[in-house]
This record gives C-alpha cells, sequence and structure tokens, in this order.
C-alpha cells in the first residue's frame, strides 16, 4: 500500500530498461518498496535492469511489454496485476523520441512515434486505470516532456505525442482523483539518458537522478505535476507565452 | 472488462476513505450498517478483497480502510443499554462515546476510558483498546469490556468473554478489525460524584520538570495529562503545561450547580468546514497558538472546576479541526517508551521540534502496566503523540529516524495512529505478533478480514 507521505510498497515499470524509469525505481527500493515488476521489450535489456536493482528483501520480476500492441494491453497488464498483486505505483515511461529529418523521410515511421508515444500509453494507461478501480488505490506516474508544453520545430512530433500524452494524463487524473487513484504528470527538460545520447544538451540539462529525486519529493507532496529541474515550469511559464517569431528563435538553439 | 463475481455482488455505494488525517485515500464499497444483524452481513458479503468494520473514521491512518473490498460502516448501529443497578452497559458497536455520555452522565456514570474525542465508536474502543488519562489508574478500554459478540466472515457470530475464548478475546483487543468485526459489546462503567471535574493544573518549562511531576505525583490523580509544546527548542525543550484531576463531588461544586450535579452539555462550537480553512494550521499560526496557549496557563492553580467536555475533549469544539492542516492532510505519530528511556524521550522530542514540522496537537502521558492483548499499544512507561503535517519531504525520513530510537528501546507505536511505519518493524514492537497471527488464523482462515493498514504492514 502507499502511505500517508508517498512511499508505496509495489511498482510496475511499463519501459522497464528506461534511464529515468530505473533512477526512480532506485529511489522507491532505497525507501519501502519491496516488489518490483519491469515490463518491456528487450528481455536481455530487463534482466540487467532486473540485476542492479536487486538488494535484500526486494523482489524483482521482468515480464515482456510492447508499448506498440495496443490490442493486448488491457489483457496483458490483468495479468500482471493478477500475477503479482497489487501494484501501487505504476511509471509510464516508455517512449522514442526519433530524428526530425528521419520523419522527413519517412512519413509513416512518424506515425509509429504517435502510435508508441502516444497510442501505446494512452491503451495502457487506461489498463492500468482498470486495475487501479478494481485494486481500490493506485498512483499512475506518467513521463511526460517540457516538450509537451510547446512544440519546438527541431522535434515536433515527438512534441506533438508529448503534448497529446500530457493531455490525457491530466485529464485521466482529474477523472481518477475521486477515486483516491492518483495520476503525476513528470516534465523533464533535456535529461542525459540512453535517448539523448551524441546531442546537444539543451539549457538545464540534467540528470535520471535528479528527475528521480524531483518525482519522489512530488509523491511526498502528492503533487500531480512535476517539472525536472523545478525551474523550467518558471522558465516554461514564460516561453508559453513568447510570440511565435520570438519562439521561432529562442527554440532553434 | 466485465467481471463475473462483480455482478453478483449486492450494490453497495463505491466511497473514497481516508482516517482522521486526509491522507492516503482508497475506494471500497461501503455497506451502511444499521444495526449488529447487518454489521455480521456485511462482514460476510461476497468480497474479492475482504472486509473491514469502520466507526467513526477517527483513527489517524489507514486502519478503518479497504482499497477495493468491502467497509463496513458501523455508525448507524448506535443503541446501547444501561443497567442502574451495576454501571453495566451494552452497546451496539456504532454507539459512540458521545452518544454514551449523553445517555450515562446523567445517571451519574462515565465511560471507563475516553481518548481525546468523544466522536469514537465502541467497535474502534475495542479494535484499537483505546486509552485516556486515566491509563495509570484504570488501564485500557478493553480492560472493562465483560463481553463482546464478534462477527466472523464466514457468517457466524461468537461471544467471547476473556474467560470463554481469553486468546480471541485478547487478540481482538487493539486488533484492528482484522479477528471479526464487533456487533455489541458489554462494559463495565464507574460512577461519578458530578459532571465536573476539580482540576490542578502545573506549568514546567522543560521536559525533566514535567518529567518529575508526573512520576511523583500522577498516583493521587485519577487522571493526568501534560500538553507539550512541540515548537519550543534549546532551553524550554519540552516545556509542558500538566493537568490533572478527578471527577468533583457534589460538594465541590459551585453553590449554583449543586441541585443538578449531573448536568451534561457536549456542543461543537464550529463545525462547518468553511468555518476551518484549509491550512489555517500552518508553522506560523501554529507557533503563535503554542505561545499563547503555554503563556496562558498558569505556573500552578489548585482546584479549578472544568466541564467533561473543557477537560477531556478540548478539540471536540471544533469540529472540523483536522481540516485545518489542508487538503494533503496530517498524520499523526505516537509512540509508548519504557519509563528509564528518558535520555531516548529528550531525543525525539529534540528531533520532532528541531525539525519545525508543523505540530499542533501533542500529548505526554505515563502509561501504567498494560494488558495481555498481543496488540494492544500501552505499556508501562512514556506515550508522546505529535501531529505532523504531511507535505514536507523531509518528514519521511524523520520520522524513520525516531521509530529506529523507539525500536532501540523496547518501545512501540500506535497503530491507531500509525499510517507509515515500516511493518518490518512489527515483530520487535509486538513481540506477541505471532500468537496474534496464530488466533487470526483460526477465526478467519482465508485471510478475508483486511484493511489498508493490514496490507501495509502485513497483517493480512
Ligand atoms: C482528536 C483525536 C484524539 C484521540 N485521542 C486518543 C486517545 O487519547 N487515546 C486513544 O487511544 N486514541 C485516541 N484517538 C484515536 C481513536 O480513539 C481511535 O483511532 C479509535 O479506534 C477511533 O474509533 P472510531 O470509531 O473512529 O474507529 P475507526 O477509526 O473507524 O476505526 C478504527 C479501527 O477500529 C476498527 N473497528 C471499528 N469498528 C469496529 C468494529 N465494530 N469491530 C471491529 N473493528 C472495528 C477499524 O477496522 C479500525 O481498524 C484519538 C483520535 C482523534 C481524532
Ligand atoms: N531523456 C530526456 O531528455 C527526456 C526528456 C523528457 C522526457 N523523457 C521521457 O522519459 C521517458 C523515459 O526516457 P529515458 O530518457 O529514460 O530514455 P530511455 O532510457 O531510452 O527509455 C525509453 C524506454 O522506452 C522503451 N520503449 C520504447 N519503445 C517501446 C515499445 N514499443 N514498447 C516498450 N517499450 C518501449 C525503451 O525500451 P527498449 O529498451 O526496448 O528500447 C526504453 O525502456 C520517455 O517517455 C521519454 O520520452 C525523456
Amino acid at each position: 500500500m502507499k502511505d500517508a507521505l508517498g512511499s508505496v510498497q509495489s511498482a510496475l515499470v511499463l519501459g522497464g530498461t528506461s534511464d529515468i524509469a530505473l533512477a526512480i525505481v532506485r529511489r522507491l527500493v532505497d525507501d519501502r518498496c519491496a516488489r518490483v515488476v519491469l515490463a518491456g521489450r528487450d528481455p536481455g535489456g530487463l534482466e540487467k535492469a532486473a540485476a542492479g536493482l536487486s538488494r535484500e528483501g526486494v523482489e524483482v520480476a521482468t515480464t515482456p511489454f510492447d508499448a506498440d500492441d495496443a490490442e493486448h494491453h488491457a489483457a496483458q497488464i490483468a495479468a500482471i496485476f493478477a500475477e503479482h498483486g497489487d501494484l501501487d505505483l505504476v511509471l509510464l515511461a516508455f517512449g522514442v523520441l526519433g530524428t526530425q529529418d528521419g520523419f522527413d523521410a519517412d512519413p509513416a515511421s512518424a506515425s509509429r512515434v504517435v502510435h508508441t508515444n502516444l497510442g501505446g500509453a494512452v491503451s495502457a494507461s487506461l489498463a492500468v486505470a482498470q486495475q487501479f478501480r478494481r485494486q481500490g488505490h493506485g498512483t499512475l506516474v506518467v513521463l511526460s516532456s517540457v516538450a509537451a508544453e510547446r512544440a519546438r520545430k527541431s522535434n515536433y512530433v515527438y512534441g506533438a505525442t508529448k503534448a497529446g500524452l500530457d493531455a490525457f494524463a491530466q485529464g485521466l487524473g482529474d477523472a481518477l482523483a475521486p477515486l483516491g487513484i492518483d495520476v503525476m504528470v513528470v516534465r523533464p527538460g533535456f535529461v542525459h539518458t540512453r535517448m539523448t545520447e551524441g546531442m546537444d544538451a539543451q539549457p538545464f540539462a540534467t540528470t535520471p537522478d535528479a528527475v528521480a529525486d524531483a518525482v519522489v519529493r512530488g509523491l511526498r507532496r502528492g503533487a500531480t505535476t512535476v517539472w525536472a529541474p523545478g525551474i523550467l515550469r518558471w522558465v516554461f511559464a514564460v516561453m508559453r507565452h513568447l510570440p511565435r517569431p520570438v519562439w521561432r528563435i529562442v527554440s532553434a538553439r | 472488462m466485465a467481471s463475473t463475481s462483480a455482478d453478483r455482488r449486492p450494490d453497495y455505494p463505491v466511497e473514497r476513505l481516508t482516517g482522521w488525517g486526509n491522507t492516503a485515500p482508497t475506494t471500497a464499497r461501503v455497506v451502511h450498517a444499521h444495526s449488529p444483524t447487518e454489521i455480521a452481513a456485511g462482514v460476510a458479503a461476497p468480497s474479492d478483497r475482504g472486509a473491514v468494520a469502520r466507526g467513526l473514521g477517527r483513527c489517524y491512518g489507514d486502519a478503518a480502510q479497504n482499497a477495493g473490498g468491502v467497509v463496513v460502516d458501523t455508525t448507524g448501529a448506535g443503541e446501547f443499554s444501561l443497567d442502574p443497578a451495576t454501571g453495566v452497559v451494552t452497546a451496539s458497536a456504532g454507539a459512540s462515546i458521545d452518544e454514551l455520555l449523553r445517555g450515562l452522565v446523567p445517571w451519574g456514570f462515565f465511560v471507563p476510558v475516553t481518548p481525546g474525542t468523544r466522536y469514537v465508536t465502541v467497535g474502534g474502543a475495542i479494535a484499537s483498546d483505546i486509552h485516556g488519562k486515566n491509563h495509570h489508574k484504570a488501564g485500557s478500554w478493553c480492560d472493562h469490556v465483560l463481553s463482546f459478540r464478534l462477527a466472523l466472515p464466514d457468517g457466524s457470530i461468537r461471544s467471547v468473554t476473556p474467560e470463554s475464548d481469553p486468546a480471541l478475546f485478547w487478540a481482538t483487543a487493539g486488533g484492528m478489525g482484522l479477528t471479526g468485526a464487533v456487533i455489541d459489546a458489554t462494559f463495565r462503567c464507574p460512577t461519578i460524584g458530578s459532571s465536573r471535574l476539580v482540576v490542578d493544573t502545573d506549568r514546567s518549562d522543560d521536559l525533566d520538570g514535567v518529567l518529575a511531576l508526573m512520576t511523583e505525583g500522577d498516583d493521587a490523580y485519577d487522571y493526568s495529562v501534560a500538553w507539550i509544546d512541540m515548537m519550543a527548542t534549546g532551553r524550554h525543550l519540552g516545556r509542558s503545561v500538566l493537568q490533572r484531576g478527578w471527577f468533583a463531588a457534589p460538594d465541590d461544586l459551585p453553590v449554583g450547580d449543586r441541585a443538578n450535579p449531573f448536568a451534561y452539555r457536549a456542543d461543537v462550537l464550529v463545525s462547518a468546514p468553511a468555518l476551518v480553512p484549509s491550512g489555517v494550521l500552518n508553522p506560523l499560526t501554529i507557533r503563535l497558538i503554542d505561545e499563547v496557549w503555554y503563556r496562558k496557563a498558569p505556573k500552578v492553580r489548585r482546584g479549578e472546576i472544568q466541564t467533561i467536555p473543557q477537560f477531556f475533549h478540548p478539540l471536540d469544539m471544533i469540529g472540523t479541526w483536522n481540516n485545518g492542516y489542508g487538503p494533503r492532510g496530517f498524520l499523526q505519530w505516537q509512540c509508548a517508551l519504557p519509563l528509564d528511556a528518558v535520555d531516548e524521550l529528550r531525543r525525539i522530542v529534540e528531533l520532532l521540534s528541531t525539525s519545525r514540522t508543523t505540530s499542533f496537537v501533542n500529548v505526554l502521558k505515563r502509561f501504567g502496566p498494560g494488558n495481555p492483548g498481543p496488540l494492544s499499544f500501552p505499556m508501562e512507561g512514556w506515550t508522546l503523540s505529535v501531529d505532523v503535517a504531511v507535505g514536507n519531504p523531509d518528514v519521511a525520513r524523520l520520522l524513520d529516524e525516531v521509530d529506529d530510537l523507539v525500536l532501540a528501546v523496547g518501545g512501540r507505536l500506535y497503530l491507531a495512529k500509525d499510517s507509515r511505519m515500516k511493518g518490518s518493524m512489527l515483530r520487535a514492537m509486538y513481540p506477541k505478533l505471532d500468537e496474534w497471527r496464530a488466533v487470526k488464523a483460526s477465526v478467519d482462515p482465508d485471510n478475508r478480514l483486511c484493511s489498508d493498514l493490514g496490507r501495509r504492514l502485513g497483517l493480512c
């Protein structure tokens, strides 16, 4: 069960090899989390991630999960809950970045990214919501992005997926709040992970550990929105309202 | 996804529930029972995630919640009867101390034990084996219980007395509803000389002072409790106002009151939520309240006459003061420590008060010996309870640190207040836990009696 201070005893990660997710789960198992299920499409990567989390008194399991396979999300996620019992927290972490050049050359690939980041996230979240309703509690943490706040010309397909996901997650959170189910939307800025390897860092670039600290603080406060780093909240409060021509220049770097 | 078992279920409303601290809400199907029979039916209702009874929800944490399962609200079952010749009361589980007092006091009887609020039920009093200001003299609630009837998930009802089935009786005392639902209970109530108390007040500038006063003087009083200022630090660490008293004889009352010595009124001055602004209890206002309240208390006062609500239930005058902590809520942390653990007690007070966590209601008391209940909280020694606002991210670590201090000296935490302790500490704090588990397994082999607290601490 979750406790009064936002500690959880069990967690499921969808996208179980994500660097950010694993940093968050490390914090959770250092606290009261004793059961972790890592779900993803790369069995070798999941095993490695599980090994990295293992410590005394903590059970880590892995299970196959493909974000693109929306048809099976409800059944698959029901099966995970049935096998592992109550899951206090679900971390929706999968996502792909892609490159705008790639999307320009192969428009269908852009549609696949939309399908993963948005379509898959929506069906997986709703499947999790079914289980949370059944167990009468739960916290869903959704990794959105500052890219959801305003699309930039360098990766607006990704930005559009995150904007859709972010809006969806807010609505879901409002719908579930009366049931004691929490949805936390996390908006990291540029994070040094596998996803951004080799890219030039953006201003306010941060690390998975710093994002994890922000998420844990958010859980303690019962926050519905978490920015990482926190200053981005204020930066984007301004950015959001910049006139388009100015934004075009600012967002180009 | 249609669930077949859901289709067979009676249509109980799904409700969001929390304890008094307003933290960790979960939803359950709530059976609103209006009689002992309906309580029993609720406990045996079909449910994939078990059932637990709920009284007035005054436990601070998640003990009276059962996420995804059934919660049996007993508050509709509130009848009771008094035998004026013996002071023996038989009450439905949902009868509250508030209702009992309105019925008993005019007849010259009081409840054997009252907590700091009169809005608790008889069922809740048994399940938490509650203690009051008279613990050093009278023990806890279940020490006064002659018998109760317990509804079990298989639909059966057992009559339990300390003689007929001591194991089940004591496992239920403090058993947090996990050994069955009490449907009614019979207990002995003491007589009183009037509805007023004679109260002595002593103000102490520091912790050692108040501990010494209690050690030397408590035996002379029926009731004793100290309000401790958790915002004071340094030289004034642990400064307290100690209030002790006994029920007045009619002759102790002012002449005008002697004609009607058992007059009893218990009003709620403020109850509309709007009158207690959300978040009004913040570090600043609480420092102020504590300061004013400490200064207001006399250094020494003897023989003041107080009413029952003034002396026992001052907080009940503000019906919804818990909302003052704002939407994130708050928690209460209560420990019991052996008498000789004074250094650890001081260290705990120091850690909590220097942390600047918000803390409104803080109480220090000296317990007498405990009873045989494996999960009954009171043990001979000191008990400290403090409010802690939720929201400050450092609170979790701070409380884990003070838990470790409690554990290290053989102390324990009160489950009725708990909302965040580590389940792994339970066995060390309650050495007879395995005995309790054996009794639970014998009456509830399928583990159908379950609550959020039970899940969190591994009790179900
Ligand atoms: C302001 C305040 C002051 C307090 N002061 C004190 C104090 O001085 N001393 C003290 O000991 N406690 C104190 N408490 C705690 C309170 O006395 C206990 O939590 C008590 O159990 C609450 O009773 P309730 O009817 O509200 O039960 P709930 O909070 O609804 O339930 C508490 C527990 O009792 C179980 N339960 C309820 N009814 C039944 C039943 N019929 N059969 C079986 N189990 C049942 C529930 O499952 C749950 O585990 C205080 C609480 C508040 C809010
Ligand atoms: N890094 C940043 O700068 C940044 C900023 C803001 C938001 N985010 C978001 O944070 C989340 C985590 O990203 P990260 O930085 O930790 O990157 P990461 O390490 O690359 O994690 C991305 C995860 O998504 C998984 N995934 C991708 N497609 C999948 C599919 N079809 N099915 C199942 N899993 C799939 C990957 O699994 P595989 O191992 O199988 O590839 C990987 O576990 C993402 O949603 C990302 O958009 C990242």
